[in-house]
């Protein structure tokens, strides 16, 4: 029989706790986030940035970096922006979302940044 | 009218209710069964007989038809078409006025539609193939509790289809075994756990117990993983009064949903069930044991996207649909044509799908579809290719059956599903090219890798028994 590996999560860990969709993926690089962007640019929705301290990112609600960037299309200035959030707030987890407000909902919510969790 | 007289004994229906000129209203409940006659009997007959059986007629003239407007109650068969690849058989179109019907009651659509006439001796077999609902028909139904939308707002999950498992074996375990067996999957990065249809509440696990390990399994699996979890509590019991007393439990638990069989429950105790779940702010997953009695067989029963929109009319927030690659059966083109009329706003006429009508759901809420039944990580690509992000795709043995455990298989099918959306929103192909994005995101799962190597070779190729009206080649 094959050796049996055990499953490292553990609440006593913030190592373990997972945020939503690509948190199960390895950190995307600017390449992979640059696609990711323009998936969601080609689909029509509304970009925006949220960002959160580490022990507060099970609520529902992130801060909104500004305001979402209504009808921007310019996958650069996107990527610039989750950036500065990213620089404005050291040691915060950042997530980018689509909103489709056709269907009154997020088309895409992501992560991308993972603060290093210190353990 | 006045000059009709009455002249008792048999007339043939197609005097009466059959009506080729005629042009259905919007207003109409407009049907199309698949009919295979009795030897002899002219097609326009049997089309005629269905139409009046499903309405207004019996099987003589009597003189009380004179005292209503018959011209407006009755259903009218107005079209007559070849099936392609069946000889014997021909589809009939049907329309109702909607006076014939309850507001709001699919019990009392489905009592007309699907009630004496299948028993009717004129016709050898009878199919109810597709409905289209009307919309002041579709406003006066409740509809699912909360829809999509609003699933996701609560459970906090975008952009992907959502992952499921049944707790296996189904029938057996004790209620703190099969705890650990839900805390293990949800832990390992499932969205959801699932009681399977028939855990009721059994000697070897009463529904009470089961309740409450399940719900700690939720609250340590919530706290470990920061990310929000719910297993389906199936509700289903003898008698109303179980029904609503598990529920009333599961929301005392703050359980975020729970579960019930629409079709062995009855359509009735379902549609009560969904309103106490608006009510109370749970989420309704939907199974469909028996469905398989009534869908499976292509020339006598009610196709399964009937089915479908019954269930979206009297409301639930999840139904299963057929996985179209797993164990169980499902053609490709008519699972995608009900998965839309489950989900979409409007759907049209779309014969390549099954779909003989148009139709529209106002601002009727959706209703996720459920993918279940001998799925695994390979089959993960044509899964999201097939069924987009919303949706739930279950895997029972596909996450129980991995060599390290549930929490590694739940892991290795998490890793498997956001590296299909990452590279279909890349503007990959996923179908065509998901080998090697199963291969490269293995290189950083271990627990996926193991997966892929346990289920590489299990396939499901028996062909599908309901399969899509062709002509043959």
């Amino acid at each position: 029989m094959s050796e049996v590996h055990d499953y490292p999560s553990r609440l006593s860990d913030p190592a373990s706790r997972k945020l939503g969709t690509f948190s199960y993926l390895p950190q995307m690089d600017a390449d992979q986030i640059h696609k990711q962007i323009r998936y969601i640019v080609e689909k029509g929705w509304n970009p925006a940035i949220e960002h959160t301290e580490p022990e507060n990112a099970s609520s529902h609600y992130w801060y909104m970096w500004k305001l979402p960037m209504f009808g921007e299309t310019e996958v650069e200035r996107i990527l610039a922006e989750i950036d500065a959030c990213k620089r404005a707030n050291p040691g915060h987890h950042v997530r980018l979302i689509g909103y489709d407000n056709i269907r009154q909902t997020q088309g895409a919510n992501m992560l991308v940044h993972r603060a290093p969790i210190e353990r | 009218m006045a000059g009709k007289t009455y002249n008792a004994g048999v007339k043939e229906y197609r005097e009466t209710y059959w009506e080729p000129g005629y042009t259905p209203r919007d207003s109409d409940i407009l049907a199309v069964f698949k009919v295979v006659p009795q030897p002899g009997v002219p097609r326009e007959e049997a089309a005629a007989a269905v139409a009046a059986e499903s309405s207004t007629a019996t099987w003589t003239t009597v003189w009380t038809d004179l005292l209503t407007d018959l011209e407006y109650y009755k259903g009218r068969a107005y079209a007559i078409e070849d099936v392609p690849g069946d000889d014997e058989a021909f589809y009939a179109f049907i329309a109702y006025p909607m006076g014939l019907f309850e507001e709001g009651s699919v019990v009392n659509v489905f009592t007309s539609l699907v009630g004496n006439v299948f028993g009717f001796k004129a016709v050898r077999s009878l199919r109810l193939e597709d409905v289209r609902f009307p919309l002041w028909f579709v406003t006066t139904c409740p509809g699912p509790p909360h829809g999509i939308q609003v699933e996701r707002d609560k459970l906090d999950k975008y952009g992907r289809p959502m992952l499921g498992c049944t707790i296996k074996p189904k029938l057996g375990l004790s209620a703190k075994n099969y705890g650990r067996a839900v805390y293990e999957c949800l832990r390992g990065g499932l969205d959801f756990t699932k009681d399977d249809e028939n855990v009721n509440s059994q000697p070897f696990m009463r529904w009470r117990d089961r309740f409450q390990f399940c719900h700690e399994a939720i609250e340590k699996a919530e706290a470990e993983t920061g990310e929000r979890k719910g297993h389906y509590l199936n509700v289903t019991a003898p008698t109303m009064e179980d029904v609503y007393e598990r529920a009333e439990f599961a929301k005392q638990l703050g359980s975020p949903i729970i579960m019930s069989d629409y079709l062995t429950i009855g359509w009735a105790g379902h549609t009560s069930l969904s309103k106490w779940c608006r009510k109370n702010g749970l989420l309704l997953h939907v199974h469909r044991a028996m469905h398989g009695v009534i869908d499976r067989n292509p020339r006598h029963g009610i196709n399964f996207r009937v089915l479908a929109k019954m269930l979206r009319l009297m409301g639930g927030d999840h139904l299963h649909s057929g996985t179209v690659v797993g164990k169980l059966e499902g053609d490709r083109a008519a699972t995608l044509g009900w998965i839309d009329l489950m989900r979409d706003r409007y759907v049209k006429e779309d014969r390549a799908r099954g779909i003989f009508f148009d139709q529209d759901w106002g601002q009727m809420p959706g209703v996720l579809p459920v993918a279940s039944g001998g799925i695994h990580v390979w089959h993960m690509p044509a899964l999201v290719s097939i069924f987009g992000d919303d949706s739930v795709l279950q895997f029972g043995g596909g996450t129980l059956g991995h060599p390290w455990g549930n929490a590694a298989g739940a892991a290795a099918n998490r890793v498997a599903l956001e590296a299909c959306v990452q590279a279909r929103n890349e503007g990959r192909e996923v179908e065509k090219e998901g080998k090697d994005i199963l291969v490269a995101a293995a290189r950083s799962s271990p627990e996926l890798k193991v997966a892929m190597e346990t289920w590489k070779e299990i396939k499901f190729e028996f062909d599908t028994v309901d399969k899509l009206d062709m002509a043959h080649r």
